[in-house]
């Protein structure tokens, strides 16, 4: 009886050990796999030539991802710098001004954001902000523009990421310790100045963090993007100008690289430039946030 | 001047909440409109048939299904591996052991590793075992991607289970499994949550299946066979120049949507009823 007791509670330990190991394994494997596969291409041009030229004839051998590193950047600036605003502002209203109620209000909205598929914000975004640039802001720009721009795909993103810097800031703010804002009232600093310079100057590093994990979000987003900047291989001039990221890149070219030497190679080249730049944003910032949580917690 | 500083950015902070509440709004209204019209029996209960890329007959069934056994399957993977690994970290290793925390990194680094590296790297995986893009495929890219979903979601209710649950079971003499077993009782709430979070990221992304799965008009037999899913379903048939078809990429869209609200109340619903039962 106590036998089988034991035997039983032997595999099951067994078994929770291996399935441990094995998933975390799996980051590794996944790093080096994408590592080992983008070695072909690695060897015969420098990670330099790869990173800095913008020749793409994937037919003639040549592979530079400038334009598209620099689409992925520029896209991923616009998004951070309108939903980074928001959020900071949205959150600081969530958790210091607001009644309770809200917050719980406010935390289905951000769920329910957070869950919608990004292939839905693709279709919502050809659907609104690609008609939206091309007809009423392009034209007081530039002189002519589709839509599939730049900008759209930044403001789409920027909706995309916005759920997961709010949510990241609330706990963020909520971490910061009641008697620090007390105090600081307590002194006749006003609400606002009391958030200024305690909440956001407490909170400071976590901010960054969220940034930061926001940032590689939008570094991998592939659907929702690809649907709305236009896909087009050129160095992007203005913000009204199609781009084409790296995730679109791999996601427009994996299934036909077959025939192509060096092809499979190259793509696989951006798959792990975006998991390696990814691992290490959310390295960082997952570190700060254990931090900030260890402090202020017990 | 403090107090107009105070205005402005109260002003602000209101107007940015509002604004975000009503892209929420808007982006519900929008699918709702472009969907509805096109929305009908036939467009849920057919598969496509000769010309539907055309415009002619056919609904997107084939998708519907078999983006449904794509997560199943997906689901009943994950269960088995991130309950496991949620008991061993939380009730087997000690609280504040190092392997529990590098554990937990790495799963929040798994987190952030977007769909379409899961995608490309379960493709090679693939053509490494010299399997075609198939539901299996499919299966084993979208789990990858929602087992740290998992994970992290049933192990933030874990982490809340009182030590004394796990104290009072052990002085009985139970052994450590028998603890575990008492404990995923208490669990199922949080299962329950993490289960319907992970259905709804992994039923939604395209990124994962689109070398993985493939797409096809049938519903597929076998494990071996490519198969659609809805999120493939609207890429495709959006960038299609027939009117007709553009429309049922709105159609399959909404019911997309609906597929998600629904899943998202669910996951309110319990874990509210999970708050109630908290001992």
């Amino acid at each position: 009886m106590l036998r089988g007791r034991l035997l039983k509670d032997k595999i099951a330990r067994h078994y929770m050990l291996t399935a441990t190991v094995v998933s975390i394994f799996v980051l590794f494997l996944i790093g080096g796999g994408l590592f080992y596969k983008s070695l072909p291409i690695l060897q015969e041009k420098s990670l330099w030539t790869l990173l800095t030229t913008s020749n793409w004839r994937p037919f003639k051998g040549d592979f530079g991802f400038a334009s598209y590193i620099l689409s992925t950047l520029s896209v991923t600036g616009i998004a951070i710098l309108i939903a980074l605003p928001l959020s900071l502002l949205t959150s600081i209203y969530i958790i210091e001004y607001a009644s309770p109620t809200i917050l719980r209000y406010f935390s289905a909205v951000v769920d329910l954001l957070s869950g919608i598929p990004p292939v839905i914000y693709g279709v919502w975004g050809t659907l609104t902000i690609v008609p939206f640039i091309s007809e009423n802001l392009a034209p007081h720009f530039v002189e002519f523009s589709t839509g599939y721009s730049v900008l759209a795909g930044g403001i789409v993103l920027a909706i995309m990421i916005i759920p997961l810097i709010i949510s990241i800031l609330i706990e963020v703010f909520s971490a910061v310790p009641k008697e620090m804002r007390e105090a600081s009232m307590s002194l006749g600093a006003t609400k606002w100045q009391t958030v200024k310079k305690v909440v956001i100057r407490k909170s400071f590093p976590g901010i960054v963090a969220a940034t930061v994990l926001a940032i590689s979000r939008a570094f991998g987003e592939t659907i929702a993007v690809l649907m709305v900047c236009g896909n087009f291989t050129d160095l992007p001039k203005s913000i009204f100008d199609a781009c084409y990221p790296l995730p679109a890149l791999i996601a427009n070219n994996y299934g036909e690289m077959m025939s192509v030497p060096k092809y499979e190679s190259a793509l696989m080249f951006a798959a792990f430039l975006l998991f390696f730049i990814i691992v290490i944003f959310n390295i960082i910032s997952r570190l700060v946030l254990i931090q900030i949580d260890k402090r202020y917690q017990l | 001047m403090k107090k107009l500083e105070e205005k402005i950015f109260r002003f602000l902070m209101i107007g940015s909440t509002v604004l975000i509440f009503s892209v929420l709004i808007f982006i519900l209204y929008v699918i709702l409109k472009k969907g509805l019209p096109s929305l009908s029996w036939d467009i849920i209960s057919k598969i496509p048939s000769g010309g539907f890329y055309l415009g002619k007959e056919g609904g997107i069934l084939n998708a519907i299904i078999g983006s449904l056994y794509l997560i199943f399957f997906s689901v009943i993977i994950s269960l088995m591996i991130s309950v496991p690994v949620v008991m061993y970290l939380n009730f087997t290793l000690r609280r504040k052991s190092k392997l529990a925390s590098f554990a937990r990194l790495t799963f929040d680094v798994l987190f952030g590793i977007p769909s379409i590296v899961y995608g490309a790297f379960g493709f090679t995986v693939m053509i490494y075992f010299g399997l075609q893009a198939s539901l299996l495929g499919g299966i084993i890219a979208i789990s990858l991607l929602i087992i740290p979903v998992m994970i992290r979601s049933i192990d933030e209710v874990a982490i809340l289970i009182p030590n004394e649950l796990v104290e009072a079971t052990k002085s009985l003499g139970a052994t450590n499994y028998e603890t575990i077993k008492v404990i995923t009782r208490q669990l199922l709430p949080g299962i329950s949550t993490a289960v319907l979070l992970s259905v709804g990221r992994g039923i939604g992304d395209a990124a994962t299946v689109l070398f993985t799965a493939g797409y096809t008009d049938s519903i597929p037999t076998s494990l071996l066979q490519p198969t659609a899913s809805l999120p493939l379903a609207i890429f495709f048939q959006l960038s299609s120049p027939v009117e007709e078809v553009q429309n049922r990429a709105y159609a399959a869209a909404l019911v997309l949507t609906i597929i998600i609200l629904i899943l998202s109340f669910a996951a309110r619903f319990f874990s509210r009823r999970l708050s109630k039962n908290k001992i």
